[in-house]
């Protein structure tokens, strides 16, 4: 018998708006101005919240954190296609998205200063805090799709929810990842699995990483589209997610989009790239940041104009600026700093061992002169979703 | 003797060990140009190149399974697991595999391999950054489990583990890495596994730790020997498995008394073992029940609380006083 090709899906990459600004009028996508501008606010909140915090970093006023700079449009263009009662499942470098579900600054700021509070999901959305252990979330992605499908199964509903979850490209590497996207295959589960794929695992470049020319090409392996688009243009994630939840809802089962960036940045604040990559290279995918071109597309369009977006720029930092402020205050209050509280969370109920070992916390901070044991006055206010 | 850090010791045993076998060979997460995110392993890959010094992709088990196979066919790899609080990734190979393997063949094949990570809390790390799980380790049947506490017995330690014929667990406090120097002999030496140090005699009352609480300890102790004049005989477990028994009884058969500090949770830890070894050979020498202190049995908390959560002087210096006074 002879040897006969197995057809295998081609694996595309889409850019609509490139580095220059241009737009492909074609493949444009029609979203209503204000939902343009709602986009762009997002990533400008996120890039100016990340700017901020690297400085607050320097100054010893914040934890060591994963930078998202560069990530935007990624997080933005995706999850700009899901509805509150959908699920985010992040990863850590999309901060974009979890400020337009509504996660008040002051959570992302307490997060990475060392508060658990922060990582406590706002009512009213579906969405799983930061996921640290690389990877792991897709998982539990992978599950709720699947929890989506037999709910919805038993009651015969037809508007099915879905699952915009994200991983990196040195994440595409674990176990998990692997698991994650075979279970949502074989289980048809609602979800889409988004790459940001920044083409450096902290030093690890992406050749190391892996043989393969694109992460996308893995969807043909588990039986679902896949495609890689300029994670740097907000355009082209938009549309590939919006195709992806489209599938997602109609009972079509998964999809991989591999969005290409680069780490601008330095993986965390601990991290200093110059021992492993050419700063030239850093340099010129400088020059495709998302951010500008965005705006160049929105002025272009009519839909902002110059005055506009210096506004914006300018209610921004007050947004900031307000929300660091409150969060600092929270960082020196009594109820956030209450060490007793790393007892009452860990079950629905502090069991025996554990209120003797809270009393005796308790106790020793006696002897010290600070008693935690009062209900603690609640001193500072509850902070505001940044969702406008 | 070279004074150093507990950082530079632990290279400088990588880089000895690597100089003198050729088997031995480094591989995880970013440990060849960035040079580890510790900087342990920093020099390695311009002296040994990249297939000693072997970056992996981003896959705990993959690091430790591959590792396996490699100690397997002879080879002596060193695997640099970045945080010990990714290492559960890889528990799997652990203890299904690396423990296993020569039990499994009655000898016949082995896992002469070393798995280091970072482990414990202290420096203000984000989540998942900090945890103490050595317990799970010394839990595991086949594994061994090691745990300096200096820059000197930090090398020798290593050169031991990496000269063990069977997988060992180094875990590497990090909130030592950096917090003193030592003098550390010129001379490469070794210290046997699985034996305790009496860092300081004393005849009033046992101290037993490992790992970054021995900083505690040692500060209790000076205050126990100012304050109350009492003579407190310092342990250093070096060792969580095997447990050095003898040292460990014969210390508290002297003293009565007895204080057991780290930082992981208390269910299950070091601490619950090391009493019940006192108890089942020198209890009635007691003069006092043996007190625990350590880590709650909670997750540790992020940062702005962690220091809350750790066994700290004070701590040790209350429970070694209502010993003594019990």
């Amino acid at each position: 018998m002879p040897r006969t090709p197995i057809e295998l899906p081609k694996i595309e990459y889409l850019s609509i708006l490139n580095e220059h600004g241009e737009l492909d009028k074609a493949l444009e996508p029609k979203i209503e101005p204000k939902g343009l501008i709602e986009m762009y606010r997002y990533m400008l909140l996120a890039r100016r919240t990340d700017e901020r915090m690297l400085l607050m970093q320097r100054q010893g006023r914040c934890g060591t954190f994963p930078q998202s700079s560069g990530h935007e449009a990624i997080s933005m263009g995706s999850i700009f296609n899901i509805n509150k009662d959908d699920w985010h499942v992040p990863a850590y470098r999309e901060l974009a998205g979890l400020l337009w579900r509504g996660w008040p600054l002051e959570h992302i700021l307490l997060y990475w200063n060392g508060f658990e509070e922060g990582a406590s999901p706002p009512e009213g959305v579906n969405d799983l805090p930061v996921c640290v252990p690389i990877a792991s979330q897709l998982l539990h992605a992978a599950g709720i799709g699947m929890a989506i499908n037999i709910e919805e199964r038993a009651a015969k509903s037809k508007e099915k929810k879905v699952v915009m979850t994200y991983f990196g490209d040195g994440a595409s590497s674990e176990g998990d990842c692997h698991e994650a996207l075979n279970f949502a295959a074989v289980f048809n589960a609602p979800v889409v699995f988004m790459c940001l794929n920044n083409q450096y695992a902290i030093s690890v470049p992406l050749s190391k990483q892996m043989k393969n020319e694109t992460i996308a090409q893995r969807a043909v392996a588990y039986g679902m589209p896949g495609i890689r688009v300029d994670g740097n243009d907000v355009l082209a994630v938009y549309q590939a997610a919006k195709e992806a939840v489209e599938r997602a809802r109609r009972g079509e089962g998964p999809s991989l989009i591999e969005a290409l960036t680069y780490r601008v940045t330095p993986h965390t604040t601990a991290d200093d790239p110059k021992r492993y990559r050419n700063e030239e290279e850093t340099k010129e995918w400088m020059l495709r940041d998302s951010l500008p071109r965005f705006a160049k597309y929105l002025q272009q369009k009519g839909v902002m104009t110059e005055k506009q977006l210096a506004e914006l720029e300018e209610e921004i930092d007050a947004q900031v600026k307000a929300a660091v402020q409150h969060a600092e205050e929270m960082f020196k209050s009594d109820e956030l700093l209450n060490p007793l509280n790393m007892f009452d969370n860990l079950y629905v109920d502090v069991p025996p061992y554990l209120q003797e070992q809270k009393d005796e916390l308790r106790d020793y901070f006696k002897t010290k002169g600070k008693d935690w044991s009062n209900p603690q006055k609640k001193n500072v206010d509850t902070p505001a979703s940044s969702r406008k | 003797m070279v004074e150093m850090n507990m950082a530079k010791a632990i290279n400088l045993a990588l880089s000895e060990a690597m100089t003198k076998d050729p088997k031995v060979i480094v591989m995880g997460e970013d440990v060849g140009p960035d040079e580890g995110v510790f900087r342990i392993t920093e020099g390695l890959y311009a002296k040994f190149g990249g297939d000693r010094v072997i970056d992996t992709p981003l896959a705990e088990s993959g690091i430790i399974g591959t590792a396996i196979g490699m100690a397997i066919y002879g080879m002596r790899p060193v695997c640099e697991i970045q945080f010990s609080g990714f290492d559960y990734y890889n528990y799997h190979q652990l203890e299904s595999h690396a423990a296993r393997f020569r039990n499994r063949t009655r000898g016949r094949l082995t896992v002469p391999m070393v798995m280091r990570a970072p482990y414990g809390g202290g420096i203000r790390a984000l989540e998942h950054h900090s945890e103490s799980r050595e317990a799970i380790y010394a839990h595991t049947p086949g594994l061994k489990v090691v745990i300096p506490s200096g820059p000197r017995n930090a090398r020798a330690l290593l050169h031991s583990a990496i000269q063990d014929p069977d997988p060992v667990i180094y875990y590497e406090p990090k909130a030592c890495y950096r917090l003193f120097r030592e003098d550390v002999p010129e001379a490469m030496e070794t210290l046997p596994l699985g034996k305790a140090q009496v860092v300081k005699t004393g005849k009033d009352i046992t101290l037993i730790s490992y790992g970054a609480s021995m900083r505690a300890v040692l500060e209790a102790a000076e205050t126990l020997e100012e304050e109350d004049g009492v003579k407190a005989e310092i342990v250093d477990l070096l060792s969580i498995c095997p447990l050095d028994t003898e040292t460990i009884v014969n210390s508290v058969q002297k003293t009565g008394r007895a204080v057991v500090v780290h930082e992981g949770p208390r269910t299950c830890g070091l601490a619950a073992e090391v009493i019940a070894r006192i108890n089942e050979k020198v209890l009635m020498y007691l003069e006092a029940p043996v007190v625990r202190v350590t880590g709650y049995d909670v997750p540790i908390p992020y940062f702005s609380k962690e220091q809350a959560y750790l066994p700290d002087a004070d701590k040790v210096l209350n429970a070694a006083r209502a010993t003594l006074g019990f």
